[in-house]
């Protein structure tokens, strides 16, 4: 290795270290706030906590209804996953796979929904779902988030990278449109499948305006709208926020740490081309 | 004859059920959730309407009274300043990590763990963990630049710096999103074409601008369709971080559809400004779908 080729690559180490750093450093100080007991708008917490404590989450499941609230949040998110994949990985295969006429009008009309602000539909959505009697429960909540574009958008990519001859065989052996769709398409686009996994959960997970909306009972509330919540009785009790945002962010943690390397794989698969 | 002719017909049959039985899962919510009161929000912007009272028909009139409000150019005109920082500040700073990550570096996986992380949190969170490292007097950034002696403004407290920080932390949030689809398309581009630049002498720069980013355009594309779309929509971090404030420094269109429906129970402009903002993001996208061919290389 040249010199000038060692000082790049000690730079480049530098840059990208210092870089993780910084992008890191924001849950670092929310964790360092959230065993800081007493941190306020008044103090600045220390670096390394003189007496460190837990207390701040204690609070959070003791004078806040926090473990159901997870639970709900977990409920939620998981049917919004399993339905969007069963709807998501259907439609993509019409799309990639079916012919049809009228399939890019379609489709376009599929594209064009992910243009839409929620903002547009919540008035409308508001007073259908008050029609079906669905405001302030689950299903209120679910429903809208049946069917996702962006998803279709991603498998039908996926499944379009899928070569057609081995549908063919399929169908040589007798297979109809189910069947190919289940043993042959599926199996092969399992990296779009677990981005997709991923992105569904944690939109759900993450999702403020609409279950704010609709769900009004404090016992049916999701982690969003909780914290939301801790803000305003806890204004200047910054170690039980902190101690709320370093619980909602660990479940999606795990999720994406399990599924990490299908993410990127699924991305660079969708081609974007 | 007949038989033929009623056997082409029944297969015919079978295959549009086929097609519905693909279709109808996902199409049924997108039109009963998104289509329908899409719909439904055009006839409402045609009405004044509280939310309580019957809606009362007025035609135009809504499109009429918000183009003659300057609230409106400047909602529209905040929005336009949160995507003209935000969007470089992504793009540049995701292509530079795709571009170092995707070197022969140890512990890739892990960098990029971490520089994911911020998009897998939600916004409230960032919001909040955002406005207490902004915090005026005892947030960590200010307290920082305290000790290289900058008295550090009062962030989103101040209305020159509302936006900024928002800006920021969006940025912050979104950098890893970008990165890995710009890392997506950088692991596309066949090693041959560096190869071969190479062997004609060119250098990291030369290569950068010759090869990467001509092979790199339909992810950087994406992009910046993605980014204008969402960029345009913005709403959660507005509202978490500063709502809108202070004095409206940082209302943004979607606040104030936000703002028009629940605060003033003006659901007739709101839709009307819904809408306004829905033909807005569609001419947008559809300019750059069109002017894609003139430098999105396609390989």
């Amino acid at each position: 290795m040249s010199t000038r080729r060692l000082v790049l690559f000690i730079l480049l180490h530098v840059v990208i270290i210092v870089g993780a750093i910084v992008m890191f450093f924001p849950f670092l100080w929310t964790i360092i706030t959230s065993i800081t007991p007493g941190a306020s708008l008044t103090s600045t917490p220390a670096l390394i906590p003189a007496n460190p404590s837990l207390g701040a989450y204690g609070r959070l499941f003791t004078e806040r209804p926090f473990g159901q609230v997870i639970l709900n949040s977990i409920l939620l998110a998981a049917i919004t996953t399993v339905v969007q994949l069963v709807t998501s990985s259907t439609a993509a295969y019409a799309f990639s796979r079916l012919p049809f006429r009228g399939r890019t009008l379609v489709f376009g009309l599929y594209l064009a929904t992910m243009m839409i602000p929620l903002q547009v539909l919540i008035v409308p959505l508001f007073v259908e779902l008050k029609t079906f009697g669905l405001i302030d429960s689950y299903l209120g909540a679910l429903l809208p988030t049946f069917a996702s574009a962006f998803g279709i958008f991603l498998l039908r990519q996926a499944i379009n990278q899928v070569p057609v001859e081995l549908d063919e065989a399929a169908t040589l052996d007798g297979a109809g449109h189910f069947r190919t769709f289940w043993s042959i398409i599926v199996p092969n686009i399992r990296p779009a499948l677990a981005t997709l996994v991923v992105f569904s959960f944690m939109s759900s997970w993450n999702s403020f305006l609409w279950p704010l909306i609709v769900l009004r009972s404090p016992e049916l509330q999701t982690l969003p709208i909780a914290l939301a919540g801790l803000q305003g009785q806890y204004i200047s009790d910054w170690d039980v926020i902190m101690a709320g945002s370093v619980v909602s962010v660990l479940p999606i943690l795990a999720i994406y740490i399990f599924a990490q390397r299908y993410v990127v794989q699924g991305v660079a698969s969708s081609g974007i081309k | 004859m007949t038989t033929v002719r009623v056997g082409r017909r029944r297969t015919k049959t079978k295959y549009a059920l086929t097609v519905l039985a693909f279709l109808l899962p996902s199409a049924i919510p997108l039109l009963l959730f998104v289509l329908g009161p899409m719909v439904a929000a055009l006839w409402v912007s045609l009405t004044k309407w509280n939310l309580l009272s019957p809606a009362q028909f007025v035609g135009l009139d809504n499109y009429v009274k918000l183009l003659s409000d300057p609230t409106t150019g400047a909602v529209f005109l905040h929005t336009l300043y949160y995507i003209a920082g935000y969007l470089p500040l992504v793009y540049i700073g995701g292509l530079a990590l795709a571009l170092a990550l995707n070197t022969a570096l140890k512990g890739r996986a892990f960098l990029r763990g971490i520089y994911f992380l911020p998009v897998v949190t939600s916004w409230i969170v960032v919001a909040l963990v955002w406005r207490w490292l902004l915090s005026p007097s005892t947030g960590i950034v200010n307290v920082v630049l305290g000790w290289i002696g900058i008295h550090g403004p009062g962030w989103w407290t101040d209305p020159a710096w509302a936006m900024p920080s928002i800006i920021l932390a969006s940025s912050w949030k979104d950098l890893g999103f970008v990165m890995v689809i710009l890392l997506a398309g950088l692991q596309a581009i066949p090693t041959d074409m560096y190869d071969a630049a190479k062997v004609d002498g060119a250098g990291w720069w030369r290569r950068l601008f010759s090869v990467t980013l001509p092979l790199l355009s339909p992810s950087t594309f994406f992009v910046i369709v993605i980014s204008l779309i969402n960029g345009f929509q913005v709403f959660d971090q507005v509202y978490a971080m500063t709502g809108g404030g202070p004095n409206g420094a940082s209302e943004v269109v979607v606040e104030q559809i936000y703002d028009l429906t629940f605060r003033y129970g003006r659901a007739g402009d709101a839709s009307a400004l819904s809408w306004m903002l829905f033909i807005v993001i569609l001419a947008v996208t559809l300019i750059q779908v069109r002017g894609q061919r003139r430098w999105v290389n396609y390989g």
